[in-house]
């Protein structure tokens, strides 16, 4: 597949040629184009990054459920709502606590935000990940998409990026309410700042991680219902194996090192790892990665998560038949 | 009872058929693999174990095996339209409901009721009659939830979605806030009945037992019945 050199005059030679023989060829009308004298298009043509950008724009638009029937837009909005409440609350209980000298930190790790509310993400990403990838190869509207001059890995780019970036908007959002709570409590801003920041950094390792799962799982199935099973299952039932591992042998065997190992099972614990080594956070799980060789495992295993799963979806788009 | 056999029989051949049989089956095994490896690479006290079968199996494994089954035995028919040829035979829809009931119960209690009593056996033997209790506590939990999920898919299109909405965020998260909020809750019901059975003071449920059977009874027979009833009236008419 290969975009036209020069879109303009490629079109207007098109129409010039199908007049000519439409003219020519009087005698036998069969397998003509005639010329009914619509107009051509003789508009500037973007090229594939702009197509590229207008799937972004479109699919972004599609993880919060606008632009599409009101009935899709209940969850997702629903979800951020679910999401945003508790920031809201805790924002004011900030207030009013600061206020009367009870709190001089806020109430709940910013970084811990994402691991308390983890059922609403997952169940976010178990919808609207099937929402964004599977309808186009179900009713099979990913061969318009490469008849333009996008190129399958600029659709895989587009989606996974959209999703990564809704992730992040559904986490950064209500950490941006405990920081603006925090703030009009007087607490210290310095620190406060630097607290948010690194939880910021943390969701969108998340947004990664757990975009790039979901939209895998996703994309191997056409069947809605089959995604959204797999993704829940996927993120709920590795979070229940790593944490009930990890509270037997961190916590009833005293083997905080193993235990801090175990952390690599499941997607949500893997990023709080990260989180904990690498931006200094505190464990939101039983236990955090112990030495500095478990912290860099951690690190290398979140990277080849986020790489392994565009690769493997470039090459899942790469066998899609047109 | 009644139940058609036909039915049953087309009913477990696609429930059994695809790559669903390869995730019940690998959840299955992936909890006796645990237990298998917590057994030989952990001390593990009596408590531990109760608590580990608790979260893994009652807490996770069970919801989604009745969401996955109970859903899946008339969700898909449904949502591609072939289950009119199903309500265009002479049979009674609350005979095909509870065909469909009887498929996703059984399923539900091979692939996780089993697994959940033989991963209690393989931690801790037959100490304090942990494995029969979880066991048993989990065909409570399994029927139910099957019974549950099977209505809400013929109630509505997105069942994943409430199913969901309803064993992580109902069971879990406002379990957790409201203590009122348990005492409608599957998992404590099933809890309830775990405990009875095992040694005092392994297992701590916040239903007492009487209650909890009474619920469940009450769920299931319901649930049936309601789902047999809207299937009556079931409107093909694509929606969204």
């Amino acid at each position: 597949m290969q975009p036209p050199s020069d879109p303009s005059s490629a079109s207007s030679s098109a129409s010039s040629s199908a007049s000519s023989s439409g003219l020519s060829s009087g005698p036998s009308p069969t397998g003509v184009i005639h010329d009914i004298g619509y107009r051509g298009y003789d508009g500037p043509r973007l090229g594939r990054r702009a197509v590229a950008r207008a799937l972004f724009v479109h699919s972004l638009r599609g993880v919060f459920g606008i632009g599409r029937s009101a009935k899709s837009k209940v969850l997702p909005v629903g979800l951020s709502v679910i999401m945003c409440v508790p920031a809201l609350v805790l924002a004011v209980v900030t207030v009013i606590g600061a206020g009367r000298g009870l709190l001089d930190d806020v109430p709940l790790d910013y970084s811990h935000y994402a691991m308390v509310l983890q059922a609403a993400l997952a169940i976010f990403l178990a919808t609207q990940a099937p929402q964004t990838v599977s309808l186009d190869l179900r009713f099979n509207t990913l061969p318009l998409y490469v008849s333009r001059p996008l190129e399958r890995p600029d659709y895989v780019v587009a989606k996974y990026a959209a999703m990564t970036l809704g992730v992040f908007l559904l986490l950064a959002v209500p950490l941006l309410i405990m920081y603006v709570g925090a703030l009009f409590a007087e607490l210290p801003a310095g620190d406060e700042t630097a607290e948010v920041a690194a939880a910021l950094v943390g969701a969108a390792i998340y947004a990664l991680v757990l975009s790039g799962l979901a939209l895998l799982i996703a994309s191997l199935t056409s069947r809605r219902g089959f995604g959204v099973a797999g993704i829940i299952t996927t993120l709920v039932m590795t979070y229940a194996v790593a944490t009930a591992l990890q509270g037997v042998v961190g916590i009833d065997n005293d083997d905080a090192v193993t235990a801090g190992w175990l952390g690599l099972i499941s997607p949500m614990t893997l990023v709080d790892g990260v989180q904990v080594w690498a931006l200094g956070t505190d464990p939101a799980t039983p236990a955090g990665p112990a030495s500095d060789a478990t912290g860099i495992t951690f690190v290398l295993v979140t990277l080849a998560v986020v790489v392994g799963c565009l690769g493997l979806l470039v090459a899942r788009y790469r066998k899609v038949r047109l | 009872m009644g139940v058609n056999n036909t039915i049953v029989r087309l009913t477990a051949r696609s429930m059994l058929g695809g790559r669903r049989l390869y995730l019940l089956a690998g959840l299955a095994a992936l909890l006796l693999a645990l237990a298998l490896l917590l057994r030989l690479f952990a001390d593990v006290s009596a408590t531990d174990s109760a608590e580990f079968i608790q979260a893994v199996s009652l807490g996770t494994l069970l919801p989604l095996f009745g969401l996955i089954v109970g859903t899946g035995t008339i969700g898909p028919e449904i949502d591609d339209g072939s289950v009119v040829y199903l309500l265009a035979k002479p049979v009674s829809r609350h005979v095909i409901v509870r065909s469909k009931l009887a498929v996703a119960v059984t399923t539900t209690v091979t692939f996780a009721a089993v697994p959940t009593f033989l991963a209690g056996l393989i931690m801790v033997g037959d100490r304090a009659g942990i494995a029969l209790a979880y066991g048993i506590g989990a065909l409570v939990a399994g029927i139910v939830y099957s019974a549950l999920f099977l209505l809400l898919a013929v109630a509505t299109r997105h069942a994943v979605i409430f199913g969901l909405v309803y064993a992580l965020i109902w069971e879990s998260l406002v379990g957790t806030f409201v203590p009122g909020a348990r005492t409608l809750s599957v998992q404590q019901w099933a809890l309830s009945v775990a405990e009875s059975i095992a040694s005092p003071g392994v297992i701590t449920a916040d239903v007492s037992l009487g209650v909890a059977l009474t619920l469940a009874a009450v769920v299931f027979v319901a649930a049936t019945w309601y789902a047999g009833e809207r299937l009556r009236v079931l409107t093909l008419a694509g929606d969204d």
